[in-house]
């Protein structure tokens, strides 16, 4: 038994002046228009998201009656920026078992509704908050550890980190649903102001609203669609969420281990991926993927964004509808936006982005700072 | 966390008698009495042997600087301290801790030397203050 991907949706990442279960709509309409498919032919609706942004409680039960999916069951599942990348593995879970045929994921996150301070709160509990927090630690600042780390033990630099922001930037801008349209320059990313050293203003990614959805379905009806993308490989782990308690800084562990899971699944290696979507929440992110998913030695990354290795016409071009860099990153969307992303390459539906011949893709979806990760492997 | 840290999130914990062993200038630790496993940050609960039989045992505050940032955009209740730089310790006797930097960042190299020392904000709360050795 095999999953199959058969509808895809995806809103326009960014500041967007709609409501949650309105921002949901957009890419839900799409995906179902995508397999020609009606709410009565959906079984659940698995929502992925994080809920400590919404001022609305209970998201997926508003969000499931916007949609017009009641009495269809719905619950959400969270794992941070992960979110709906675990969304998509339970799915795929009840799909295997036989319990639902056919399953819309949905990943929306309505993350600017909050005001200033309200964002300066969350933002100060995002590590451990009974022996972190309390020393001022932030987001940025945990990858920018990571990054010192890596800086010292392997010599990359901001260099080789500025260079991703400037491949991002520069596929993103060919992406209509990204938040930010345009090419940067190198300079200018290693000008920007410090957020947390080495980390600066274009080293990191920006909050965002957005939503994205994907329909699965059994092997039996997916056979029956146009061109079937399959989950041919799912991978997941956990590591300590707290740096005090993680051996080592230079990579993310809970990466290592759903990569080599979604490799053994699908019966692949490294070197098989054509595309992949990685999670450069933070430049030093993206480099710290490319080992952590054998798509280069320990060490090795930042030679490889150097060298143009993960560019279109490189070894394997990644993050080329942007990344979260460019896209922006609705938290619980982002886990269905590279799936989608996947799922486009894929079907050479990618246009000016498009990986010629594209038949493996990889999508790395980490959670926090890497408590969560989710690796898939998608395959015509 | 029992005073110590700037800003407080967590109102009660198992691990408790922290303060005053702050107050005494102690980097403390706890060991499980069963596996002998030493937890810093403390902790009551053995995740190796599942047991709750723990002690306390002092560090001598000296360790290793594992890595570091200057953080320029704080959150709620860091505004006036920015920039501040943390570093991660790795503490002799086993353990990790995280500290504020008494010193210039560009005198920091990972891997260095550096001893640990408890400093008192206002409030009454402390914090681990981190010191390069030369
Ligand atoms: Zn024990």
């Amino acid at each position: 038994m095999r999953t199959g991907v058969i509808g895809i949706g995806h809103g326009k990442f960014g500041r967007r002046e709609v409501t949650v279960q309105e921002l949901a709509f957009e890419p839900f309409r799409e995906a179902l228009d995508d397999c020609g498919l009606h709410q009565k032919d959906l079984d659940a609706l698995i929502v992925g998201s994080s809920p400590e942004y919404h001022r609305q409680r209970s998201l997926s039960g508003v969000v499931a009656e916007y949609l017009g999916m009641n009495p269809k069951p719905t619950f959400l599942v969270e794992a941070a920026c992960a979110s709906s990348s675990a969304a998509l593995a339970t799915a795929d879970a009840y799909i295997r078992a036989g319990i639902y045929d056919t399953v819309a994921v949905l990943g929306v996150q309505k993350m600017l509704e909050l005001s200033t301070p309200e964002i300066l709160a969350l933002m100060g509990r995002v590590g451990d908050v009974q022996w972190e927090s309390g020393f001022g630690t932030t987001f940025p600042g945990y990858y920018a550890m990571f990054a010192h780390r890596h800086m010292y033990e392997y010599g990359t630099t901001r260099e080789q980190m500025a260079a991703v922001a400037v491949k991002n930037h520069h596929y993103g801008a060919k992406n209509p649903n990204a938040m930010f349209q345009k090419e940067i320059t190198a300079e200018k990313a290693l000008a920007s102001r410090m957020v947390a050293s080495p980390l600066t203003l274009y080293d990191c990614c920006a909050n965002a609203d957005g939503a994205a959805c994907m329909i699965v379905t059994n092997e039996e009806t997916a056979k029956k669609a146009d061109t079937p993308i399959w989950m041919a490989g799912l991978g997941s782990a956990t590591a300590p969420m707290s740096v005090l308690r993680r051996e080592k800084l230079s990579e993310i562990p809970s990466a290592i281990d759903a990569a080599r899971n979604a490799y053994k699944m699908a019966g692949i290696e490294p070197k098989d991926v054509d595309v992949a979507d990685v999670h450069d929440c933070f430049t030093i992110a993206e480099i710290l993927a490319y080992e952590d998913l054998g798509f280069c030695e320990k060490g090795g990354g930042g030679k490889m964004i150097e060298e143009g290795e993960t560019h279109i016409g490189g070894r394997i071009p990644v993050n080329v509808d942007g990344g979260l860099k460019s896209k922006g990153h609705p938290v619980g969307a982002t886990g269905v936006s590279m799936a989608v992303e996947a799922v486009k390459q894929l079907r050479g539906e990618a246009g000016e982005r498009q990986v010629d011949g594209a038949e493996v893709a990889l999508m790395h979806n980490v959670g926090g700072i890497g408590q969560y990760c989710f690796v898939n492997i998608l395959r015509r | 966390m029992g005073k110590l840290g700037k800003v407080d999130f967590v109102p009660f914990s198992k691990v408790d008698g922290i303060e005053e062993r702050l107050k005494e200038g102690k980097i403390s630790a706890t060991r499980c009495k069963k596996c002998k496993n030493i937890y810093l940050p403390p902790r009551m609960d053995c995740p190796e042997c599942l047991d709750e039989e723990m002690e306390w045992v002092d560090c001598e505050g000296k360790g290793t600087l594992v890595t570091y940032t200057t953080i320029h955009a704080a959150p709620a209740g860091f505004e006036d301290d920015a920039p501040y730089t943390i570093c991660l310790v790795d503490v002799e006797g086993g353990g990790r801790l995280v500290g504020w930097l008494d010193g210039k960042e560009e005198d920091l190299k990972i891997g260095m030397g550096v001893s640990v020392g408890i400093r008192d904000l206002p409030e009454e709360r402390m914090i681990y203050f981190v010191t390069p050795e030369e």
